[in-house]
C-alpha cells in the first residue's frame, strides 16, 4: 500500500513534468527553424515563414491586465464589505453566494456577453465590431472576481484577532480598523490573491476566444481586437498537423507553462515573506 | 482628511458590492428571461419521443440530451480515473513525503493546479497523437482521452482536499490507533480518512463540478458538435459546454439561440448543484468539527 501511495505521487509529478517536455519537444522543429528571439518578438507572417508569437503574448497581457484592472477593485470592495462592514448572517450569506458564483461556467459568461455585451460595446463606441480587448477584459474581470474575493476575505480574516480587538477597544471604527490595521497586515495575502487572479485570467481560453475577435496584430487600443495565447492554441488546432504554423501552438503552450511556473514561484515568495513577517 | 478617506472607503466598498451583485443578477435574469417559454421536452429531446431516447437509445438530433449525457458520462469517468491517484498523492504529501520530496511534489501540484486548461488539453492531444503514431491501432479522439485529460486537470483539487483534511486532524486522534498497535497505513485508511470522509467527498464533488464546466480540454481531445446516438468510451461525444460554444457562433435562427440559452441554464444548474453540494459538505464538516471540540478536552 505504501508503495502504491508513493507511485501515485510519482505519477502525478512525472505527468506534470512530462507536459513541459511535450511542449518543448513537439515545438522543437520551430525552435530549430529560426532564432528563439525571432519566435518571441518577430512578427506573425506565416507566408514568409515568420511565426513570432509576440502579438499573442501582447494580446494575453493586455486582456489579463485589463481583467485585473476591472476585477481587483471590484473584488477588494466586495471583500471589504464581506470581511469588515457586514456582520453575522449577511456576511455568511455573502460569502456563500460568492463561493457559488465561482462555479458559474466560463462558457455561460461568454455566451451571455456575446449576445448582450458585444452589441452594447459596438453601439456605445461607434468603432470596431464590439469584439475587443475591452469586452473580454470586462467579462474576464467579473469571472476572476469570485476567486479573488474568497482569497481576499481569508487574507483579511487571517489578521490576528487580538490586534483587531485591540483596535476596536481603542475606539476604531470598522473603516479605521480596515484602513490602518488589516490592509497593511493582510497585504501579502491580498497580493497573492491578485497573482492568482492574474493566473486565472491568463489561462482562460473561451472568454477571449468568444469576445476578443482573435485577429493577429499588436493591440493598439482597448477597442481593438486581439488574440490571446490560449485562443491561438484553440484556433490553430483546426489546421493540418505538420505545418510550422501548427507547431507555433506548442510555443504558446511552452510560454504559458513557463508563465504558470513563474507565478507559482512568485506566490511562494510572497507567502514565505508573509510567514517570516508573522514570526517576528 | 482622514475622515474623508474612511468615508470614501466605505462608499467604495458598498458600491463595488452593488456593481458585483448587479452584474451577476443581470446574467441570471437574462438567462431566465431567454429560456422562458422554452419547452423543456423539446429542449432536451428535440423531435424524438423522450421515452424512446431514454429507454431504447434512439438518436436525438435537435436536443441537448446527448450533450447532457455526454457531459455527465465524461465527467464521471474522469473523476473515477483521478480519484485514486489524487487521494493517494494527497496522503503522500500529508503523511509520507520527506522534506525534499514534499517540496518537489508540492511545487509540481501547484504548477498543475495553475496550468491553463488548454495546455492540459494540448498535452492530452499530443499524447494521443504520439500513441497513435507508435501503435496505429490506438484510438483517436474519443471520450476515453477526454476523460483522462480531464482527470489530470482536476487532480490538484483532489490532492489538496485530501492533504488539508489529513493535516487538520487533531494529534490525539492521530496517535490513538498506532498506540493500540495499528500500522501507519491501517491508521490512515481505517481511522484518519474515515474521520474526514465528508471532506474527501466534498473534494471529489468540487473536482466533478470543475470538470463539468471545462471546455478547452474536451475540445482538443474528443468532443464534437453532433453525436446523436449512443455514447461509448471509444467514440466522439457531445458535451454541454462545447454545445454552448458551438451554438454561440453557429446558430442559424432565434430558436437555436434559445437552445443555447437553455443549455447554458442546464449547465449552470448542473455546476451550481455540484459546487453547492461540495461547500455544504465542507461547511457541515467544519461545523461538526467545532461541535465536537469536547473530544479534545
Amino acid at each position: 500500500m505504501t508503495r502504491l501511495i508513493r507511485a501515485a505521487a510519482m505519477v502525478t509529478g512525472i505527468c506534470t513534468i512530462a507536459v513541459f517536455f511535450m511542449m518543448l519537444i513537439l515545438g522543437w522543429p520551430l525552435f530549430s527553424h529560426g532564432h528563439l528571439l525571432a519566435l518571441l518578438v518577430g512578427g506573425w507572417n506565416p507566408g514568409s515563414g515568420q511565426f513570432g508569437i509576440l502579438p499573442m503574448i501582447a494580446g494575453s497581457t493586455a486582456i489579463a491586465g485589463g481583467a485585473l484592472l476591472v476585477g481587483t477593485p471590484l473584488s477588494l470592495g466586495v471583500a471589504f464589505v464581506t470581511a469588515v462592514f457586514a456582520r453575522g448572517r449577511i456576511r455568511r450569506v455573502l460569502l456563500s453566494c460568492v463561493r457559488l458564483m465561482s462555479g458559474v461556467p466560463t462558457v455561460v459568461y461568454g455566451f451571455v456577453a456575446l449576445i448582450y455585451l458585444v452589441p452594447f460595446i459596438r453601439s456605445q463606441f461607434h468603432s470596431g465590431s464590439g469584439f475587443s480587448i475591452l469586452t473580454s477584459s470586462l467579462v474576464l474581470g467579473l469571472l476572476i472576481s469570485p476567486t479573488m474575493i474568497v482569497l481576499f476575505v481569508s487574507a483579511l480574516d487571517g489578521v490576528d484577532p487580538r490586534a483587531r480587538r485591540a483596535a476596536a477597544a481603542l475606539g476604531a471604527t470598522p473603516a479605521q480598523r480596515l484602513l490602518y490595521l488589516q490592509l497593511s497586515e493582510a497585504l501579502p495575502g491580498l497580493l497573492s490573491g491578485v497573482v492568482m487572479g492574474l493566473g486565472r485570467a491568463m489561462g482562460d481560453t473561451f472568454i477571449s476566444l468568444m469576445l476578443a475577435g482573435n485577429s493577429i496584430n499588436m493591440p493598439g487600443g482597448v477597442l481593438e481586437s486581439a488574440r490571446t495565447l490560449t485562443a491561438h492554441i484553440a484556433l490553430v488546432m483546426a489546421v493540418d498537423f505538420h505545418s510550422l504554423e501548427f507547431q507555433s501552438i506548442y510555443l504558446c503552450g511552452f510560454v504559458l507553462y513557463l508563465f504558470t511556473f513563474m507565478l507559482v514561484l512568485i506566490l511562494r515568495a510572497v507567502n514565505h515573506r508573509f510567514q517570516r513577517g508573522r514570526v517576528q | 482628511m482622514k475622515r474623508f478617506a474612511e468615508l470614501l472607503l466605505v462608499i467604495f466598498s458598498w458600491l463595488a458590492l452593488l456593481v458585483f451583485a448587479a452584474s451577476f443578477l443581470s446574467i441570471f435574469v437574462v438567462l431566465l428571461l431567454r429560456v422562458r417559454g422554452l419547452d423543456a421536452v423539446s429542449l432536451f429531446f428535440g423531435d424524438t419521443p423522450p421515452v424512446d431516447a431514454l429507454l431504447h437509445g434512439l438518436p436525438v438530433f435537435d436536443g441537448i440530451y446527448p450533450a447532457l449525457l455526454g457531459t455527465v458520462s465524461v465527467v464521471m469517468v474522469a473523476v473515477l480515473c483521478a480519484v485514486l491517484p489524487g487521494i493517494f498523492t494527497g496522503i503522500y504529501l500529508a503523511e509520507f513525503a520527506g522534506p525534499w520530496a514534499h517540496r518537489i511534489v508540492n511545487l509540481l501540484v501547484d504548477v498543475l493546479a495553475g496550468l491553463p486548461s488548454i495546455v492540459v488539453g494540448l498535452a492530452g492531444f499530443s499524447f494521443m497523437v504520439l500513441l497513435h503514431n507508435l501503435f496505429p491501432g490506438a484510438p483517436g479522439p474519443c471520450m476515453a482521452w477526454s476523460a483522462l485529460a480531464l482527470g489530470f486537470l482536476v487532480l490538484p483539487y483532489l490532492v489538496r482536499t485530501t492533504e488539508t483534511a489529513l493535516q487538520a486532524i487533531p494529534a490525539e486522534l492521530r496517535r490513538t490507533a498506532p498506540t493500540l498497535g495499528a500500522t501507519k497505513v491501517q491508521n490512515i485508511f481505517f481511522v484518519l480518512l474515515p474521520f474526514r470522509a465528508k471532506d474527501l467527498l466534498g473534494g471529489v464533488i468540487l473536482a466533478t463540478g470543475r470538470a463539468a464546466e471545462d471546455t478547452a480540454v474536451i475540445m482538443l481531445t474528443g468532443v464534437v458538435a453532433s453525436a446523436p446516438g449512443m455514447h461509448s468510451l471509444f467514440k466522439q461525444f457531445e458535451a454541454l459546454p462545447f454545445y454552448i460554444y458551438y451554438m454561440s457562433s453557429q446558430y442559424r435562427d432565434l430558436a437555436e439561440l434559445q437552445y443555447g440559452f437553455g443549455a447554458s441554464v442546464t449547465l449552470l444548474l448542473l455546476c451550481g448543484l455540484f459546487f453547492a453540494a461540495a461547500f455544504l459538505l465542507q461547511s457541515y464538516v467544519s461545523f461538526r468539527f467545532r461541535g465536537s471540540s469536547w473530544l479534545q478536552k
